[in-house]
């Protein structure tokens, strides 16, 4: 009895490895056919039939777009926005993250309330009056511009995620600070934030990521070339005009792989923040 | 003295919220009711006169039955599988790891390259799906997937369906992780079969985490840009446009440029939006959820 049971059990594993291998690779089939794309010499990408791999592997797409001197203007455009974003949105959402965890007072329901909106708002149903408001502060084409939108609609899953976790801090560490004498401020800084020190991993990497894959209002605001950021540059590899196929993948496998990797750390903690601890 | 102490702990969050969410929502709705010249220079208000035109416009019934379609067709099927792929991921079995960690790439990649891909994999000569369904004999000849009236909504959707299955499928398997154990103990014990079990236990206390992912969806997919604007950009018109994607070509395509009218079909999107946000608010019990 014991035994054959243990045996359709076995089997039951089996068949949901199957199932779980087979859904895989559905999902990053279309990723290997970048990869592949991306490795193909210039006039492998026009054969008939068209083939996943590539005759000749040819690395040096990757070297040729690393070398790219446009490239390093749209890199360096994304890391100046993700980055500076990413600093604003742990430097607004700590205290206010804190505050409303820890104190009860009047208008907190109402800020949350206006934070979990602004969360629903991604910056395209407002792309037309975003290009109004820059146009008007002639911060049109400008870094700022593109930090100061990502860091706004970031906000909200920080403040979530960094809630959450100062909640479930117990408070007699920091009575046991107040009683030392720390004031507020220094509790937080001191105490508090070296503890969460994982909410505020996960915050970063998700703001970082964030700013990292936006497109639309980069793409409404920044005319100048050398200043777009890389989900907008890498386009003008393929255009009505020149269409490097394997250059455009290559640069953006360079562009997803470190995302990919950061977002698998804090994968565990994504549903929560996005859900507003509406899904426990 | 509480009041102003709130303001301090708050008020970088405020600022930023009310310059770069709230400012924005203003300037929208003053656009909405402005005139401007093709170079974008605000000439006075015309009252209504915008949301007026808009409802002239010819393309607007079949932007907003492709926007309908759009979002319905997505959420449904996304949902739909989600469940399927969720049931699965609550088995433990060797490899799970390594599914959860492929059902990622799709959610940290960037849109926009994950639409360029599908432009190249749709590609009428050198792209990959063509030679495979040929090969496959389901396609007796090429399909010109992006470029035909018929297809390039359905291929649209699909890239959309993949897009958003990871983020559905995580939030479905929170709610299916916080099923107790016991309730399928005692399902067992009353003699309920698997499917029986799955109908009265499963979905019922799945419901909860169903409904946000479906809220959440419509939200994001009715927001969703880069996967029509690259995959139909080949298309003159408006014939297979979101409102989304036709309010973006009425604000910056060069021929156009209609700021006032853009922004008329904007407003119409926030308030979209904010049916959809209010939903979820009453779907969540927001007062409960956040005390």
């Amino acid at each position: 009895m014991s035994v054959r049971r243990s045996g359709r059990r076995v089997a039951r594993r089996a068949a949901l490895s199957c199932a779980g291998l087979a859904l895989a690779l559905v999902v990053l089939a279309p990723y290997a056919v970048m990869v592949c794309t991306a490795l193909k010499p210039e006039r492998e990408l026009r054969i008939t039939p068209p083939r996943l791999t590539p005759i000749e592997w040819r690395l040096g797409n990757v070297l040729d777009v690393l070398r790219d001197p446009s490239f390093h203007g749209w890199l360096y455009g994304s890391l100046v926005v993700a980055l500076t974003s990413t600093a604003i949105v742990v430097l607004a959402a700590t205290p206010a993250a804190y505050y409303t965890a820890r104190h009860r007072f009047p208008g907190r329901s109402a800020f949350l309330l206006v934070v979990l909106v602004t969360q629903m708002f991604s910056p395209t149903a407002l792309v037309v009056g975003l290009y109004r408001q820059f146009f008007e502060l002639g911060l049109v084409d400008t870094y700022a511009a593109l930090i100061l939108t990502n860091a706004a609609f970031n906000l909200a899953f920080a403040i979530w995620i960094l809630r959450a976790f100062f909640a479930s801090i117990p408070r007699e560490i920091e009575e046991a600070a107040a009683v030392d004498g720390c004031g507020r401020l220094r509790t937080l800084v001191r105490v508090v934030l070296p503890l969460s020190l994982p909410a505020i991993v996960t915050a970063v990497i998700f703001a970082f990521i964030a700013a990292w894959n936006e497109y639309i209002v980069a793409l409404t605001l920044m005319a100048d070339p050398s200043r777009k950021p890389l989900t907008v540059g890498i386009t003008s590899y393929v255009t009505a005009y020149v269409q490097h196929w394997n250059q455009l993948f290559a640069a953006s496998v360079i562009a997803i792989v470190p995302v990919v990797v950061l977002f698998a750390m804090i994968e565990r903690h994504l549903v929560g923040g996005l859900t507003a601890g509406s899904v426990k | 003295m509480g009041r102003w102490q709130a303001l301090f702990w708050l008020g970088p969050s405020l600022a930023l919220i009310a310059a770069v969410v709230l400012y924005p929502a203003v300037a929208l709705v003053r656009a909405s009711l402005s005139r401007y010249s093709f170079t974008g220079v605000r000439q006075g208000s015309v009252g209504a006169a915008n949301y007026a035109r808009l409802l002239e416009q010819e393309a607007l019934p079949t932007v907003v039955a492709n926007t309908v379609l759009w979002v319905a067709a997505i959420v449904l099927v996304t949902v739909v599988l989600s469940l399927g792929f969720a049931q699965l991921l609550t088995e433990d079995f060797p490899g799970r790891r390594l599914v959860r960690w492929a059902l990622i790439v799709p959610w940290a990649a960037s849109l926009i390259m994950t639409a360029k891909l599908f432009a190249w994999i749709y590609d009428y000569y050198f792209g990959i799906l063509n030679h495979v369904l040929l090969s496959l004999r389901l396609v007796a000849a090429p399909v010109d997937w992006l470029g035909n009236d018929a297809t390039v909504m359905a291929a649209m959707i699909a890239v959309g369906i993949f897009v958003s299955l990871p983020f559905t499928t995580y939030v479905v398997l929170a709610g299916l992780s916080a099923i107790p154990g016991e309730v399928y103990e005692a399902a067992w014990v009353d003699g309920a079969s698997a499917w029986r079990t799955y109908w009265s236990v499963t979905l019922p206390l799945v419901r909860p985490a169903l409904l946000v992912a479906v809220v959440l969806n419509v939200i994001y997919v009715f927001n969703s840009f880069p996967i029509v604007w690259t995959l139909n950009d080949r298309n003159p018109g408006f014939a297979h446009d979101t409102m989304i994607t036709y309010m973006y070509k009425i604000a910056f395509k060069s021929s156009l440029r209609d700021v006032g009218l853009a922004a008329a079909l904007g407003v119409v999107n926030v308030l979209v939006i904010l049916l959809a946000v209010l939903f979820y608010l009453r779907t969540m019990s927001w007062r409960e959820a956040e005390a």
